[in-house]
């Protein structure tokens, strides 16, 4: 995740955001789905950190209020999680990148816990209460995947303009 | 945590107002827009024209199912052809049997009813629709997409089955396509029956796509497992009679005011690929209770059925005489008399919970 001078990664980051959420609903067994980290979530982040100028609070916005859509939840809900986050992200990126990846993936921890707080809240507060425990798996996984993911995002990022995103 | 360690980076030089100031913006706007999402019909419109936007991702999520399930159509054998087609002959004379003693119990029926003509099929039209393969759930959610909607006609609150029972109804509705809240979610309840008692109860969805709950029913309530549960035509969304789940499992726990009654769907909630969308006759006895009062399905606040408000039945009247006014609603092919007679013949019952059902033919047992 080096700060190179280059052209921000706009296109990149677009595409793979659009492959984040396509991996977030793709249809999957029951006992993987219920595993499977909110890979939109984790892109948006990566962004935040490796280049939070490129999108940064814009893109969690929008990537929130995208979930929202393909969630059926209320509108909204996705999109200030994410936000939150995102912002948090962003004005902690130098240093979080600086970290060595075992400790990123513990403050991934932490931020994917909050953002799963943030809509746990909402859904209280809607009246549609999940409480099974099991939406706790997901900061988790969350932050087990994340090594790979950035490693995967890092390749197409730093391979600028030649291979194709992931 | 270490990463709110406050105050000590500095903002990201250029471009516009701080990253703080743009938070609290978007903070803001998220929230204005769960405010107006969470009091229904403002945002209605936004979410059509976003459900289109997200429409073609999901169909380019969808694709390599629909690819395969093409693949898997186009190399099938000729005798796997034969064999099904056989197979398809046969149900087909099953149900043409089943179709005839059919008619003759409706004529039988009406007759009952002193009804001078049999009452026309209650299922106006229907169209069939297809699954697209996206997972919508967040977890314990039972939602499912197809590719139909209001381009088509969907509306709203509109009931859903497939061959063996109900499966939910529509929830949100796009141009191109709808999103449907099956019966085993959650947050969705249908007012049911049993036929064998007609007691009359409320089944919640159980979260995943093998159970429904009956959360209210005393201990003492007479169900059994295999009671077949139907739609009680309360609530607004689902007629009459429609076959919902089967009792799986009864337990009562001595200290238990409530028992404890789990059902399984009829319907296939999980291998559904393909789902009927049905419009009932609004005139028929039988049909959803809100149906029959003009309510339109922009006046459903939720896709929660119990929530809905109830049409009070009308009083079995002696002679034609007075009219409820839920019921003067009702239009035309049948006199005016006959409707709340025949709608009569629901609330003429006892008013207490296990009062006979009128109208679903599986209830007709031999007397004791």
């Amino acid at each position: 995740m080096s700060a190179r001078q280059q052209p921000q990664p706009r296109g990149r980051m677009l595409l793979t955001a659009l492959v984040g959420l396509i991996l977030t609903v793709l249809p999957l067994p029951e006992w993987l789905a219920i595993a499977r980290p909110v890979f939109l979530v984790l892109t948006v982040l990566y962004w935040s950190i490796a280049a939070p100028r490129a999108g940064g609070l814009a893109l969690g916005f929008v990537a929130g209020l995208a979930l929202d859509v393909f969630r059926g939840a209320v509108l909204g809900q996705h999109a200030l999680a994410l936000t939150t986050i995102t912002y948090v992200a962003v004005r902690e990126h130098q240093k979080i990148r600086s970290k060595p990846a075992f400790q990123q993936s513990l403050i991934l921890f932490g931020a994917l816990a909050v953002y799963e707080f943030i809509v746990f809240a909402i859904d209280g507060w809607s009246g549609h209460p999940v409480t099974t425990p099991l939406r706790w798996i997901h900061p988790l996984t969350g932050a087990l995947v994340w090594p790979l993911v950035a490693a995967v995002l890092e390749r197409s990022h730093g391979a600028a303009l030649r291979a194709p995103a992931d | 945590m270490a990463v709110f360690g406050a105050g000590t980076s500095r903002p990201l030089p250029g471009r516009g107002p701080s990253p703080g100031f743009r938070f609290t913006l978007y903070a803001i706007l998220s929230i204005v827009l769960m405010f107006l999402d969470q009091r229904r019909g403002y945002l209605e419109h936004m979410r059509y024209y976003l459900a289109a936007a997200a429409y073609p991702l999901q169909l380019a999520v969808n694709s390599p199912t629909a690819a395969w399930r093409w693949l898997e159509a186009s190399l099938a054998t000729r005798e796997a052809l034969r064999a099904e087609n056989e197979h398809l002959r046969e149900q087909q004379r099953t149900l043409e049997l089943r179709a005839l003693r059919f008619d003759a119990l409706a004529r039988e029926n009406a007759e009952l009813r002193g009804l001078r003509t049999a009452l026309p099929p209650l299922i106006d039209h229907w169209l069939p629709a297809e699954v697209v393969n996206v997972d919508l759930n967040s977890l314990g959610q039972q939602r499912l997409l197809i590719n139909r909607g209001a381009r088509n006609g969907v509306f709203k609150g509109q009931a859903v089955m497939d061959a063996e029972g109900l499966l939910g109804q529509t929830l949100h509705v796009g141009p191109w396509s709808a999103e449907i809240i099956l019966v085993t979610d959650p947050e969705h309840a249908v007012p049911v029956q049993i036929t064998r008692t007609g007691l009359r109860t409320i089944a919640v969805g159980g979260g995943d796509a093998e159970s429904l709950a009956l959360p209210y029913l005393p201990a003492n309530a007479d169900v059994k497992p295999g009671d077949v549960l139907v739609s009680s035509g309360l609530g607004g969304v689902f007629p009459q009679g429609y076959p919902v789940a089967r009792v799986t499992e009864v337990r009562r726990d001595a200290v238990q005011p409530l028992a404890h009654i789990r059902a399984t769907p009829l319907a296939h909630v999980d291998r559904a690929r393909e789902v009927m969308l049905v419009w009932f006759r609004d005139d028929h006895p039988a049909a959803p209770a809100s149906a029959s009062t003009g309510t339109q399905s922009k006046d459903l606040k939720s896709g929660n059925a119990a929530l809905l408000p109830q049409r009070v039945p009308p009083r079995a009247a002696p002679s034609a005489a007075p009219v409820a006014p839920g019921t003067a609603a009702l239009s035309a092919p049948h006199p005016t008399s006959a409707v709340a007679r025949a709608a009569g013949g629901q609330a003429a019952s006892p008013p207490s919970a296990d009062a006979v059902p009128a109208l679903s033919p599986g209830a007709q047992e031999p007397p004791q």
